[in-house]
């Protein structure tokens, strides 16, 4: 039991520590792609918001995933009645830290917390190889350890979906001991979904920055245009 | 010049002409339009270095303008909410996405801050390429480097506003530098803190700094750079004294008004600015994780120190110097003397006026040795600013150290190399190249 | 170089395309800013309409709910303070509820959908006091000996009846708003929408 304690005090040091070191697959999806976004959003209330908050995310906005309120409110919302309210978990975060030895992260904005200096973008990649990359271990209180994560605190719990991996000791390499209810190409493109909402979720208006930013630069090249014209123009003077 | 006498503005009997007029008799509107803009004899010779004076204007303006809209939003509270968040770190969220409009305002900021860096970077690389510093503007110099060292300031203080991860422990390990100062420095960076470590007091007193002091003196300082300047006159690339050569009016024969030829010039130096801060904004907002820091975007917690602490970029090269320093002197430890190094490096850019012993000011002139040492000296600054940004390492540190030789050796050993260095005849008039 | 009065025909209309669209661009930019001031979905979610079951709400009795930061009334009248109100009609400024301050459905009489349940924001529309309610009649609660029952705002004086209809010659220029509202079953009001637009 002090072993489990101390495990789970110092996973989250681990973690910072063991990100470099290994390869982290490509996250294949894309913010733009509404159904997937959707698919995400409700694996995330299925399976994340129930431990880990979201909570600077109103359920409102996941009307801009092309969502009516009333669809909203019908898949996607558990615990809170309001359209207006804040994604955050029913259980309180002094409890959790009670139960799990540390209050599980909100998730609102972990995908952009994951990035790296000189790659904002390694978040998605580390959510998705991190989420296909549970094994079973029986000297882990939970059963479970993380290739990417090592001695991570949080149990598979999708594992009913992937199915069991276990460690290769030989060749290093994860494999299926027990098939869940995905095979591997349907549970990877579930995680790519997934962690495509909480890219999401980071920044829900980011596609709309983008659009916004193609307009600012087009307006600022026409604006060049005119102010060069006349720069030119009084500098015809001096010799 | 400035600080001329200009004739009061004599109305033409319109109702605008009497208006101007009635001002003019109670406040110098003409004089300063004439002063500082249109009778303002800039050299005509300008190049490109010249547009970050102006640009660096608009990003204060820029940074102003956006921080007082954050600040109707942002709550400087490190107590938690009831989703277990710190309240500051919430509301920097909450502008994000409840506000209308605040993100882009937030992005404008943060990216900002970069800008205004780097804009102050080629800026001050200006003035050491064409020896803007030399008599007769040693006080415009002077005034520049308070400006940038009020800058660092207003800089270091912001930064922990988002108290996330980074800002909170980049916070912590700058205010225990000052831990390092003998006798006094364990009281003097409780002092700073408020607090034995960092926490709610720091954060307000630094929201304090960031948003009231900082800004007034930056401004104060600000006017006074351009007073100063305008009282000498521009330099220009050619380092050619063009008050020296004035025609029969009192003009100077190569030099142009301010207003209209640099304004309209400016004017495209500042859409071309704007092109590429927006490039950043809008495409690339945590400017590859450097602008933003991504463990930033954790909330600052005081049992955890990520494993890596960086500060952001435009600190770094001084923050190697810091690190490279490992040896005790005197009985001090190398902490204490790490420290010392740090603040030389920035403060010794004051001593530049009087460090410069060549008979000529620009390098256009200037023999190979002042060439050399220059690119060196810009070399080293950019290894030190890389290795700030990584872990510390035995290579890195060697590394570190031998530039922050060379980094030192550029400024002390001034006096001669720039001394010994050829030159070659100033021409009478600019030229436009 | 010399370049007084120079200024020609082709320079000046550069002048002022630079000024129109530097100038579009300066308001463009503006947008933002503006915006930021206007609610956040915070407050908008605060702002949200709010249900209310009035089934335990006995005649005569008065209960406050919030809705954006300010108390809603509902009274459920009874018969007789609602026979006061045609008798009020040549004492209140506006007995016919001429001025914009409801929803085409509660403007009638009563100022209600259902005559005896009255929703009205509670803010005296003088300088924004919360009026104090004064249901008994006469000199009993220290009005004048007709009072027939309504409101007093403790601020300046206005006074108002059971329709939330200010008496002639008060402070308060119009009658207390009548906030959208919609029922959603015989018991349950919905405040803050009527289902009009959305």
């Amino acid at each position: 039991m002090k072993k489990f304690l101390i495990a789970l005090l110092f996973a989250p040091l681990m973690a910072f520590a063991s990100g470099g070191n290994v390869h982290l697959d490509k996250w294949p999806g894309s913010v733009s792609d509404k159904a997937a976004l959707q698919n995400g959003a409700k694996l995330f209330v299925n399976y994340c918001l129930n431990c880990h908050g979201a909570s600077y995310m109103r359920y409102k906005n996941l009307m801009d995933l092309g969502l009516t309120e009333q669809q909203v409110k019908d898949n996607l919302m558990f615990t809170s009645d309001k359209i207006g309210g804040l994604m955050a978990v029913a259980a309180r975060s002094d409890e959790q830290k009670l139960w799990f030895g540390a209050t599980p992260p909100d998730l609102t904005i972990l995908a952009r917390a994951r990035g790296e200096a000189g790659n904002a973008g390694a978040g998605a990649d580390w959510l998705y190889t991190y989420l296909r990359s549970f094994y079973r271990d029986p000297n882990r209180p939970t059963g479970w350890n993380n290739v990417v994560f090592e001695n991570v605190g949080m149990p598979h719990i999708l594992y009913g979906l992937q199915g069991q991996q276990v460690m290769n000791h030989e060749t290093h390499k994860l494999e299926i001991a027990v098939p869940g209810t995905m095979p591997p190409a349907e549970y990877d493109k579930a995680i790519s979904d997934l962690v495509g909402f909480m890219v999401w979720m980071g920044e829900p208006q980011q596609e709309f920055r983008r659009t916004l930013g193609m307009f600012v630069l087009a307006f600022l090249g026409l604006l060049f245009v005119v102010a060069y014209a006349l720069k030119k123009e009084y500098w015809k003077d001096i010799h | 010049m400035a600080g001329g006498t200009f004739e009061k503005y004599k109305s033409d009997g319109s109702l605008g002409g009497n208006l101007l007029e009635w001002v003019d008799a109670r406040f110098p509107a003409t004089s300063m339009w004439k002063g500082h803009l249109s009778e303002y004899y800039a050299p005509k010779n300008f190049n490109f270095w010249y547009f970050f004076g102006s640009l660096a204007l608009l990003v204060l303006v820029i940074q102003i303008v956006t921080g007082i809209f954050l600040v109707m939003h942002y709550k400087p509270d490190a107590a938690l909410n009831a989703n277990g968040v710190p309240i500051a770190f919430a509301s920097v969220e909450y502008i994000m996405r409840d506000v209308p409009g605040g993100w882009l305002i937030r992005y404008m900021h943060s990216t900002g801050a970069s800008a205004f860096f780097i804009v102050v970077y080629l800026h001050m690389f200006r003035g050491l390429i064409y020896g803007s510093y030399r008599k007769p503007r040693e006080l415009t110099w002077l005034f520049g480097v308070g400006i940038f060292l009020v800058l660092m300031g207003e800089a270091f203080f912001g930064y922990l506003l988002p108290w996330g991860q980074m800002s909170f422990w980049g916070a912590q390990v700058i205010v225990n530098l000052f831990g390092a100062i003998p006798v006094i420095g364990n009281d003097l960076s409780i002092i700073i803190r408020g607090d034995f470590v960092v926490g709610d007091a720091t954060l307000n007193r630094f929201f304090s700094f960031h948003v009231i002091a900082f800004p007034l003196v930056l401004i104060g300082l600000v006017a006074a750079h351009v007073l100063a300047l305008h009282e000498t006159g521009s330099n220009n690339p050619d380092g050619v004294e063009i008050k020296a050569n004035k025609d029969e009016n009192g003009i100077p024969r190569d030099g142009i008004p301010f207003h209209p030829y640099y304004t309209v010039k400016d004017i495209v130096g500042v859409v071309v600015f704007l092109m590429v801060f927006s490039a950043v904004m809008f495409f690339a907002p945590e400017g590859g994780g450097y602008f933003l820091e991504t463990p930033n975007f954790y909330p600052a917690d005081p049992l955890k120190t990520p494993p890596h602490i960086a500060p952001v970029w435009y600190f770094t090269p001084f923050y190697s110097i810091l690190r490279a320093v490992v040896w005790n002197f005197f009985g001090l430890d190398a902490k204490f003397w790490g420290v010392v190094a740090m603040g030389a490096s920035v403060v010794i850019f004051a001593f530049l006026p009087w460090l410069d012993r060549s008979p000529v000011k620009s390098i256009r002139y200037r023999g190979p040795i002042t060439k050399v040492m220059i690119t060196i000296f810009v070399i080293c600054f950019f290894i030190l600013g890389y290795l700030g940004t990584l872990s510390p390492s035995p290579m890195g540190e060697l590394v570190s150290q031998v530039c922050s030789v060379f980094y030192f050796g550029f400024f002390l050993a001034m006096p001669w190399w720039s001394r010994m260095d050829k030159f070659k005849p100033v021409p009478e008039r600019v030229t436009m190249k | 170089m010399s370049n007084q009065g120079k200024v020609d025909c082709g320079r000046r209309r550069l002048v002022v395309a630079t000024a129109a669209v530097g100038g579009a661009g300066a308001v463009a930019a503006l947008v933002p800013f503006v915006s930021s001031l206007l609610p956040s979905e915070r407050a908008k979610a605060a702002g949200a309409p709010v249900e209310v079951d009035v089934s335990k709400l006995e005649a005569g009795e008065m209960m406050t709910v919030e809705w954006r930061g300010k108390p809603v009334w509902i009274i459920n009248r009874t018969k007789d303070m609602l026979e006061t109100l045609p008798k009020l009609a040549d004492q209140v400024a506006d007995p016919k509820s001429e001025k914009n301050q409801q929803p085409e459905y509660a403007k009638n009489e009563t100022r209600s959908i259902k005559p005896e349940m009255l929703v009205v924001v509670g803010i005296c529309t003088h300088l924004g006091c919360s009026p104090s309610s004064k249901f008994k009649k006469g000199a009993e609660e220290g009005m004048a000996g007709d009072w027939l029952g309504g409101f007093l705002c403790p601020c300046h004086g206005s006074t108002f009846d059971f329709a939330g209809r200010v008496f002639k010659a008060k402070p308060a220029p119009t009658n207390l708003e009548v906030p959208p509202h919609v029922y959603l079953s015989d018991t349950r009001i919905l405040i803050g929408e009527d289902k009009k637009g959305a």
